[in-house]
């Protein structure tokens, strides 16, 4: 069974069709790019996926259940976590807090050990503060545990985005361009992270990313939207020499990357 | 080992028993004027009002305005119940707190779930509403006020009342459920994609704090024995918003420092309560300019402050702590 299936999905804001009957069916462990020119409705699909809006038309059926109606959070603990194109950190928390706050959809308490600090308090507080540790360690965060989110570098702050999607313990991971922003160096580190997160939590990926050595060099299909519809499906070659690609890229500044 | 593990806690069980001891050997002395007395009893009253407060505003970073209003609906149910009723006080703190959560319930549930500045709209309606409409129920007394409520309010109820609502705020606070409400303030579209169901916790955590709100009206009504509609109105709430802002959203220290020293600020200028209103804009004011965090931001000063200053002052600093 296809972990995701999502027929003819629209979404129109006003007279602006956004995405327009948009088609995907991935596979347990696929790592899928979904690229297109600035506006194409790229963060619609993501934004549609995990339930900050609702479609004009079609549906999502989400590990066999339909998400029509769904709220973000109910998503999230159906197995799906992403990250967004303009950093959302808990800012003025501690780094720590901010994966010990994505864990808690895994393990949590109810109301009345919290306030009187009865069993299973202390017990499970401790388990979330050892899994956001470890998490922390696997993605070489650790050393900043205490610090306040907005104070790490830019790169750090993209890496514990990913971190604390992870820490949602997510079967399906939208990741919203992650290497905005970066420099070739991080850009280079965010591409083995990526891997490597793929095979060791054994992840289904789907990666918007303008960069596209990156695309190119992580994603086995990509899918390519332009004004809301998809223009073209396929291996990284076959869309790089794809005429209907090129030219919906053509005059945009992505040409210069593009043929880098 | 156990010691050592819950030495903290001795610790500040230890100097709150003396704190209390000090006081009441003070009352009963005669040492305290009655004054002060008084006023000591509304920096109780006014700590439990700032820290609740500060739970809604502060820490989950919506904008209430709605705490005078809270505050009346637990003075008036816990006045009805003793007065009226003639049920014993302990009642009355559960009816007051149960009324003033369900209040919150009903103002919370349908203004949370819209964003921006609904709630401190519906809020500050929801003081004047219930302000008016107590005045023209004469089963409570009308604009005359209810009477004949039992003095039963004193120093160990305020010291009891003040440090269980302070625990039950850290606590919660403290907790998975705490960090949720942080986390809907620091970022509510990335708290719900981390699974967090903002509406609920925005609403506990306003209920928490009106039902607080609604314990401070209780013994409100059980010390002054006479209320009346037209105390609760929003200047009172007024006061509370800057208990919080001076000692800064989002810690619990700042509120209590917050509540100790406007109560005394106003204790002093009794007499002249122009000079009173003046103070409290200039404070804001002031409070905007130099200090938008307030006094103390969202630190919170605890027993290992003390220890660090400690460290400090006496030359041990030798061992830098890692913050
Ligand atoms: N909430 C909204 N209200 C109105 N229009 C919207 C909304 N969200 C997106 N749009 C519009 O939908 C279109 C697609 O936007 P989307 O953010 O999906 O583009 P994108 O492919 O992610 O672009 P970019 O590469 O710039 O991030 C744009 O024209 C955008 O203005
Ligand atoms: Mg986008």
């Amino acid at each position: 069974m296809a972990l995701l299936d999502i027929n003819k999905l629209t979404k129109n804001f006003g007279g602006l069709v956004a995405l327009n009957n948009f088609d995907l069916h991935l596979e347990q462990g696929a790592l899928v790019g979904l690229i297109g020119p600035n506006g194409a409705g790229k963060t619609t699909v993501f934004n549609l996926l995990s339930g900050f809006y609702q479609p004009s038309g079609g549906e999502i059926i989400f590990d066999g259940k339909n998400l029509k109606g769904k709220h973000p959070h109910q998503i999230t603990k159906m197995g799906m976590a992403r990250t967004f194109q303009n950093i959302r950190l808990f800012g003025n928390l501690s780094v720590l807090d901010n994966v010990k706050i994505a864990y808690q959809s895994v393990v949590n308490y109810g109301l009345l050990p919290a306030f009187l600090r009865i069993p299973p308090f202390s017990r499970r507080e401790e388990q979330i503060e050892k899994a956001a540790l470890n998490f922390l360690e696997i993605f070489d965060l650790r050393k900043y545990a205490g610090e306040k989110a907005r104070n790490l570098p830019y790169g750090e702050q993209r890496r514990l985005e990913i971190t604390r999607a992870l820490a949602t313990n997510p079967r399906l991971l939208l990741l919203d361009e992650p290497a905005a922003g970066m420099n070739p160096q991080e850009t280079h580190e965010l591409l083995s992270l990526v891997r490597r997160i793929r095979d060791e939590f054994k992840l289904t990926i789907i990666l918007i990313e303008h960069d596209m050595s990156l695309v190119m060099g992580l994603c086995e299909r990509v899918l390519v939207l332009d004004y809301g519809s998809l223009i073209a499906e396929g291996s990284p070659k076959e869309i790089q020499q794809n005429p209907r690609v090129i030219e919906a890229y053509l005059g945009d500044e992505e040409v210069a990357v593009w043929e880098e | 080992m156990i010691l050592k593990k819950y030495s903290t806690s001795i610790t500040i069980c230890l100097a709150l028993a003396l704190f209390f001891t000090i006081v009441q050997l003070g009352i009963s002395g005669g040492l305290i004027s009655g004054y002060w007395v008084t006023n000591l009893y509304l920096m109780g009253i006014n700590i439990i009002l700032a820290a609740s407060l500060n739970l809604i505003n502060g820490f989950t970073g919506e904008f209430s305005l709605g705490h005078a209003g809270f505050m009346a609906v637990g003075a008036f149910t816990g006045g009805i119940v003793t007065a009226n009723l003639g049920l014993p006080f302990p009642l009355a703190v559960a009816a007051g707190m149960l009324a003033a959560a369900i209040a919150g319930v009903i103002v919370g549930l349908p203004t949370l779930r819209l964003r921006g500045d609904y709630l401190a709209i519906a809020t500050l309606g929801f003081g004047e509403i219930v302000r008016v409409v107590l005045m023209n129920i004469d089963y409570v007394g009308g604009a005359s006020g209810l009477m004949g409520i039992p003095e039963v309010v004193s120093w160990p109820v305020i010291f009891i009342s003040v440090v269980l609502s302070l625990l039950l705020i850290r606590n919660f606070i403290c907790s998975s459920h705490g960090r949720a409400c942080l986390a809907v303030r620091e970022n509510d579209v990335a708290a719900q994609m981390m699974g967090v169901n903002i509406t609920y916790y925005k609403v506990l955590a306003f209920v928490i704090g009106a039902a607080l709100a609604g314990l401070a009206g209780v013994l409100y009504a059980h010390y002054y024995s006479i209320i009346q509609p037209k105390e609760f109105s929003f200047m009172l709430t007024f006061d509370v918003l800057v208990m919080v802002m001076v000692g800064g959203l989002g810690s619990l220290t700042g509120s209590v420092v917050g509540a100790v020293l406007l109560t005394i600020a106003s204790a002093f200028l009794q007499a002249i309560p122009e000079l009173r209103m003046v103070l409290y804009a200039v404070l804001l004011i002031a409070a905007a300019v130099f200090r938008p965090q307030g006094l103390f931001g969202e630190k919170e000063v605890t027993l290992q402050t003390f220890k660090r200053w400690g460290g400090v002052f006496s030359g041990l600093a030798g061992h830098k702590q890692a913050d």
